[in-house]
């Protein structure tokens, strides 16, 4: 099928630039029916939003990338709409068609002020409610006269503000009602040990049951995407392992990946090699983390120290190689640091049985367990339809039957050469999920095991200039980080740092979900659901 | 009678760095003259005090991992008395605070912080919370967790290696162990004002709420 052909026949002054990856600009009266009509069709059918992008074009105006995917299809769509109002931009959301869109569209407005019409809740996402101005903004002032530390103790609002179109084309604002009156609301976090980090929910809740559930995020967000803007390619790196630290190996391959695709460089087999053992170490890693911290939200806490036990293998071996247990600063653009430690192969291959033989005790002190069946199976159903709808990529979605994993879908590293299996289940509930990262840890040592004795010889870095300039376009890389599409979207205007730097959240997804999952459910299975879902908490604010 | 210079079971006084921080709060606690029995007393109190310091769960990002790594089997952290980790503020003696302190967390944490009871202590994990560490230029990060709350003990790293906050709590429990508790730290607010702040809604969601009772 033709693609070009057939959005010209959908929208006839889309225009479409070339540079890098490609981008379909849309005006942005038609966008709206212009996404019906993308997801709908039975021909085009892009039903995953993979990643939205809110945008400062400078003179251009302001505006959001969308970059789509058909998941039955395959093909993939970059479009954008643009306004040029800066005052008061407006563009029509799309939260009705790809419900990815309800909390990174609050995002965008948070970033670059953006109202989105008929967005049922418009609030800021991360920022205070008192913050002033818009932070992604080019001409945003930092100054701390303007936005100060602010000690005063945030008020929690029970409506929000929504954008409505009228019939003759004008924009009215008025507040929706979040939670009645007589509505019952506890507040959970930001404190809170099971949340996994610095998350708060807001439930209103009757009896036990759970009737609505809404999330505040921005307690940890560090502006990182800000902060890229006014760094090197090369300095960009260090802050990618900060995201997500459970999958910092991932993240760091990503933005390299991205930067290389952009500089059109291609990487010696070797460091194919390297970065695909080290990300599924680190694969491996987190998955034994999300059971122990799921076993210790759960109440069993002796599964907590076996988890830690057999992590600190893993650490051990990254500590040889890289330096760092946590923060590891592996990938560069063009390879790696420094080569594999002499010791590496044999550790890795004493630890592969090794892990074999204690996920079988997991399996016998834990998943069997009564306690555990009952906290987990039937609990938190996420269907197929809505894991695509929400962009819940992952082993989220995978247990809701959507084979989403993108070393299946986009192979990179050397994941075309080797034979694994991609890990689906159809139930959906908390326990599929659980499953799901059990069996991959499984299959990440498969995946070890058969590159391990077979890394070539080479070049572990290629030469590369200490100022890099990535042509000007715009580029999209993505990698299957521990939870989920963990992508990176560079736009370079052909300066030494970039223009816009996004990274694609594996964890804002998941929470974006979570009201869809809860609501029923019992207060207690909160807890589970949050584990079984495993978001990182700085990867979702970043 | 003369209080002696802190000792930590198995590591000598001179492998410890910043003594003579320390030699200076003793010198000042020797200077004014302790009585013997509360000297005595003082000394047992503290000793109990430093073996049992409980750590909140506190974390805010990447060094809250390694502090579960630190509470886990293989650096085993139950070997100075710090295992029994609180969720509840109310409950814990020192709050790690592990990780990026954000413009929208600080009010929580300083809450968090207030709602703790005395003596309590701070101790500043990672090079985020000593200074904003890597996310210093950044638009939404508090730079050093000293502008909202009172820090004991800073532990630079990014994360600081398990050991490295093992080293940042021993040295905490020496600190402890040369205050002078009975007639010092037991009286830091007077009861008046303890009273006002018990008065003093803490859960209050609104600050105006937190009417301050007018002096009679």
């Amino acid at each position: 099928m033709d693609l070009k052909a057939k959005i010209l026949s959908l929208v006839p002054e889309a225009v479409y630039d070339e540079k890098g990856d490609g981008m379909w600009t849309i005006p942005a009266g038609k966008f709206h029916d212009f996404a019906v009509a993308l997801h709908h069709d039975q021909a085009l059918k892009f039903d995953f939003l993979r990643s939205l992008t809110g945008m400062d074009w400078g003179e251009e105006g302001l505006g959001v990338v969308y970059h789509l995917e058909s998941t039955e299809h395959g093909h993939r769509l970059v479009v954008r709409t643009l306004t040029k109002d800066r005052e008061a931009p407006s563009l029509p959301s799309v939260c009705d068609v790809w419900k990815a869109a309800e909390f990174n569209e609050r995002e965008v407005y948070d970033y670059f002020g953006i109202c989105f019409v008929n967005h049922p809740d418009m609030r800021r996402l991360y920022l205070r409610d008192d913050w002033v101005g818009y932070p992604l903004r080019k001409d945003y002032d930092d100054s701390e006269e303007i936005n100060p530390l602010r000690m005063s103790n945030e008020v929690a609002k029970d409506d929000v503000e929504s954008f409505d179109l009228q019939p003759d084309g004008s924009i009215i604002e008025h507040r929706k009602v979040l939670f009645d009156n007589d509505e019952y609301v506890i507040n959970i976090g930001p404190q809170h040990p099971a949340t996994h980090g610095v998350l708060r929910f807001r439930v209103s809740i009757e009896g036990e049951f759970i009737k609505k559930l809404d999330v505040h995020c921005g307690y940890i967000h560090r502006g990182i995407e800000k902060m890229c803007e006014s760094l090197t390619y090369p300095q960009t790196l260090a802050l990618t392992d900060r995201l997500d630290y459970l999958s910092a190996m991932q993240s760091r391959h990503a933005l390299c990946m991205c930067i290389e695709k952009g500089l059109g460089v291609e990487v010696s087999d070797r460091v194919k090699y390297i970065r695909t053992i080290m990300d599924e170490l680190q694969r491996i890693d987190s998955h034994i983390l999300f059971f122990s911290c799921l076993c210790q939200d759960l109440g069993a806490t002796s599964a907590f120290l076996y988890g830690f036990r057999d992590r600190e293998k893993i650490l051990d071996i990254f500590e040889e190689t890289c330096g760092g247990r946590l923060i590891l600063n592996y990938n560069t653009i063009g390879g790696v640091q420094a080569d594999i430690h002499p010791n590496f192969v044999h550790r890795v291959k004493e630890f592969i049985p090794y892990m074999r033989r204690n996920i079988q005790e997991y399996h016998d002190v834990f998943t069997g367990n009564v306690i555990a069946q009952h906290r987990l199976k039937g609990v938190g159903v996420l269907s197929r339809e809505d894991a695509i709808s929400f962009g819940a990529t992952g082993g989220t979605g995978r247990a809701s039957g959507w084979a989403c994993d993108v070393r299946k879908r986009i192979p990179y590293g050397v994941y075309d050469k080797v034979d694994f299996k991609e890990i689906l289940y159809t139930e959906g509930d908390s326990f599929a999920r659980y499953m799901v990262r059990m069996d991959e840890i499984m299959e990440s040592l498969n995946i070890v095991e058969q590159l391990i004795d077979n890394i070539p010889a080479g070049d572990y870095q290629l030469k590369m200039k200490p100022v890099i300039r990535i042509p000007e376009g715009t580029y999209y890389a993505a990698v299957e980080a521990s939870r989920g599409e963990f992508g990176v979207f560079i736009e370079s205007h052909g300066d030494k740092t970039p223009y816009r730097l996004k990274f694609r959240s594996t964890g804002l997804p998941l929470v974006s979900c979570m009201d869809t999952i809860c609501r029923g459910g019992k207060i207690a299975d909160l807890i589970a659901i949050g584990g079984t879902l495993d978001y990182i908490i700085p990867d979702i604010d970043r | 009678m003369e209080i002696k210079e802190p000792k930590i079971k198995s590591m000598r006084y001179n492998d410890f760095k910043d003594n003579e921080y320390l030699e200076a709060m003793l010198k000042e606690l020797n200077a004014n003259g302790t009585n013997v029995v509360v000297g005595c007393l003082d000394e047992l109190i503290n000793w109990g005090r430093s073996n049992s310091l409980w750590p909140f769960t506190f974390a805010t990002s990447c060094c809250g991992i390694e502090f579960m790594a630190m509470c886990a089997a293989r650096y085993d952290v139950a070997r100075f008395g710090f295992e029994i980790t609180r969720n509840s503020p109310r409950q814990a003696d020192v709050i790690l605070v592990s990780g990026t302190i954000t413009n929208k967390m600080a009010p929580v944490l300083k809450r968090l912080y207030d709602q703790m009871a005395d003596p309590k202590y701070v101790i500043a994990v990672g090079g985020c919370a000593v200074s904003g560490g890597p996310f210093k230029k950044s638009y939404h990060v508090v730079k050093g967790v000293d502008k909202v709350l009172p820090v004991d003990v800073y532990v630079p790293g990014c994360p600081p290696r398990p050991e490295a906050m093992l080293y940042g709590m021993m040295q905490l429990q020496r600190k402890v162990k040369v205050e002078k508790f009975l007639g010092g730290i037991n009286h830091q607010v007077s009861k008046k004002e303890y009273a006002r702040l018990m008065e003093r809604d803490l859960n209050a969601e609104r600050d105006e709420l937190n009417v301050e009772q007018e002096k009679d």
